[in-house]
């Protein structure tokens, strides 16, 4: 009898605890819809400088956030340069020169083909759950939608932004806008998410808007066209060998 | 009277040994360090000019607001057309397009794996069509090791860079830097040979290539990071320069427009206008200094001197000379003093500056940790100018050192002076 009274009460605070969930909940659920196992995704990258437009296309591959393989198919003068990151560290192929480069030290914080995203931004590997303590400052409806605002505060010292702000889709769990702050509290860059699918059992938005605040110009859209979640990716992909294939 | 006083002076050890030793030296320390700043001066603005800011220099204004960044992202596009013009509107000045650039220089080990990687400051130059800029940078006296490039694709690299990667002439080098759109570009290049410009600032890490191959490599054809304008006199004129730069911006800069040109004075650019009104104000401040210290010393000197010569003045007063012209008289001797001690230190001082203007100071170890482009050998400056601001303020103070102490002259009673000759 004790039994079916526990049950009865568990059953009943479900609905609380799904109304209510903690911070580290709601980062725990926005890492497993962001998170893959493995992807495949052949995006755009439209780079607004302060000057011109550009547009990149892409096709990636990734296995976790630990391997990522990258080429860029166009235009003509960025076509054929491949990007590998194996862990921490990272590899340009550059077809002109037939020369793979190691990025590292203080060429991590340039910016990705003249975008708004470093290829430390690119590095970042561990879940957000792992690198931040977070707490829920509040509620907000941002684009239509209601969200949590998260405060993120990171409990590493490795990590490329002391701070971020996090709207999340009460809903879906996906972060509709981020704001990513230096440890002196000054905003670095925006990110503003828009265009949520439902992919594979998961939320996952589709178009970003990446901002860097110390730059002029209208930010980087980042848009995935087409995307594979978990597909079998063959192990080769990710070693040094493909950078000159 | 004038001879009588002379003779009085020289033959009088402790009248003109003191002041005439405290004169020269002061004189002599003077002129050499006018002639210091002013080499000092010269150097900076001769490097400047030569390296980074030309005599006017332009950019586009959104380029200008971040000048020390030089952000050829920035660069001026499509100019070829508006510089055809402006080197005829302005034919007193040379026209010079430069890209300055930082890159990654990416040393590749035989397996074509990165052996070492160092940042580099890139110098695109017109190697093979303008010798005046070969000669403007002495890239042939400045060789260390190899030759200057001889065809597209090589390149120059700075002795000490070349020394601490490990790199000699014929060794082949990826150079990485970024588009003037922001995209990631690499291009190989072999090294034709090594420099030293004798510039620290320089020397850690600079590289000289050709503009073309820059160009080409930055997607920057047809745009311009920087065009530098010299006199072709080789001179920097900063009156003739300001007319230059308010008729320029007044027809060609739009404020509403950031990629419309600019032209920028060198006094305009980075920290170069407050270091150069620094260094004047410095010689004004020096020589005034010098002057004001020189007078109290001398006046203390006169003082003594005073004393020594309580009675002489007595006497010479007692027998009916007036305080005036006993007055006059240490007047004219302090003159005799200034003149024979500024004469004698600006022989010191232009001697001494002469030498080191000929031999030049070895400044190497403290450019080391200094941010401004100076020579390692710093040749002192010597101008008329400077010698007459060494000299005139010898007179002066001790003319004026004189001056004061002989005031007592008038304090002393004619009534009492036979009762203080007595004692």
């Amino acid at each position: 009898m004790n039994k079916i009274v526990l049950l009865l009460c568990l059953l009943l605070a479900l609905p609380l605890l799904a109304q209510n969930p903690s911070a580290d909940e709601i980062l725990r659920a926005v890492d497993s819809n962001m998170i893959t196992k493995t992807s495949q995704a052949r995006t755009r990258m439209i780079v607004h400088g302060r000057r011109a437009s550009r547009t990149l296309e892409l096709i990636s591959y990734s296995e976790g956030n630990a391997k990522a393989y990258s080429e860029y198919l166009s235009p003509p003068r960025e076509k054929g340069t491949k990007m590998l990151k194996l862990g921490d560290d990272l590899w340009i192929y550059d077809p002109g020169t037939d020369r793979s480069i190691q990025i590292s030290g203080n060429m991590l914080k340039q910016s990705v083909m003249g975008s708004d995203l470093s290829y430390e931004d690119m590095m970042e590997e561990s879940h957000l759950l792992e690198s931040y303590s977070a707490t829920v400052k509040g509620e907000i409806t941002y684009d239509g939608r209601d969200c949590w605002i998260l405060e993120l505060t990171a409990n590493k010292a490795d990590v490329s932004y002391h701070k971020r702000k996090l709207y999340v889709d009460k809903q879906r769990y996906v972060s509709l806008w981020e704001e990513w702050y230096a440890k002196s509290g000054k905003l670095l860059k925006t990110v503003k998410s828009w265009d949520v699918k439902r992919i594979d059992n998961r939320w996952y938005p589709t178009k970003f808007l990446f901002k860097d605040e110390l730059k002029q110009g209208k930010g980087t859209q980042y848009f995935i066209d087409e995307i594979k979640i978990n597909p079998k990716l063959p192990a080769y992909i990710f070693s040094k060998a493909m950078l000159k294939k | 009277m004038f001879k009588f006083l002379l003779k009085g002076v020289f033959r009088d050890r402790h009248r003109w040994l003191f002041p005439t030793l405290i004169v020269t030296s002061a004189v002599g320390l003077l002129i050499f360090a006018f002639a210091f700043l002013e080499g000092f001066k010269n150097s900076y603005i001769r490097q400047s000019s030569r390296f980074s800011s030309g005599h006017l220099k332009v950019v586009s204004r959104a380029y200008a607001e971040m000048l020390d960044l030089k952000p050829y992202d920035l660069a001026l596009l499509d100019v070829s057309d508006d510089l055809a013009a402006w080197k005829q509107e302005y034919p007193q000045l040379e026209w010079v397009e430069r890209i300055n650039f930082g890159a990654l220089l990416d040393v590749p080990d035989e397996t074509g794996e990165t052996r070492v990687q160092g940042e580099v400051l890139g110098f695109a130059i017109d190697i093979f069509n303008s010798p005046a800029e070969l000669k403007r940078l002495q890239l042939e006296s400045s060789l260390d090791q190899g030759n200057l490039p001889a065809k597209p694709g090589e390149i120059l690299l700075s002795a000490l860079a070349a020394e601490k990667m490990e790199l000699k002439p014929g060794d082949t080098v990826t150079l990485m830097g970024s588009t003037v759109f922001g995209a990631m570009t690499m291009r190989n290049f072999t090294i034709s040979g090594t420099v030293e410009f004798g510039v620290y600032t320089l020397d850690r890490s600079a590289l000289v290539a050709d503009i073309a191959d820059i160009s080409e490599m930055l997607d920057m054809s047809g745009a311009s990071g920087e065009i530098l304008c010299f006199f072709k006199d080789g001179e920097y004129n900063l009156r003739e320069a300001t007319k230059i730069a308010d008729t320029f911006n007044a027809k060609y800069s739009d404020p509403g427009d950031e990629f419309s040109p600019q032209i920028l004075r060198l006094n305009d650019q980075g920290n170069l206008g407050p270091i150069l009104k620094m260094l004047d104000y410095s010689l004004l401040w020096m020589a005034l200094g010098f002057s004001a210290v020189l007078a109290i010393v001398l006046w203390n000197a006169g003082l003594l001197n005073g004393i020594r010569r309580y009675g002489e003045f007595g006497l010479r007063l007692a027998i009916g000379e007036s305080k005036r012209r006993v007055y006059g008289s240490l007047l004219t001797e302090a003159f005799i003093i200034g003149t024979v001690g500024g004469v004698l230190g600006a022989a010191i001082g232009t001697g001494i500056s002469m030498y080191f203007n000929t031999k030049g100071m070895d400044m190497s170890i403290y450019n080391r940790s200094a941010s401004m482009m100076t020579e390692n050998y710093l040749y002192t400056s010597i101008s008329p100018g400077s010698i007459i601001a060494g000299f005139v303020p010898a007179i002066l103070s001790t003319v004026c050192g004189a001056a004061l102490a002989g005031i007592a002259i008038f304090k002393r009673e004619t009534s009492q002076l036979f009762k203080e000759l007595e004692t």
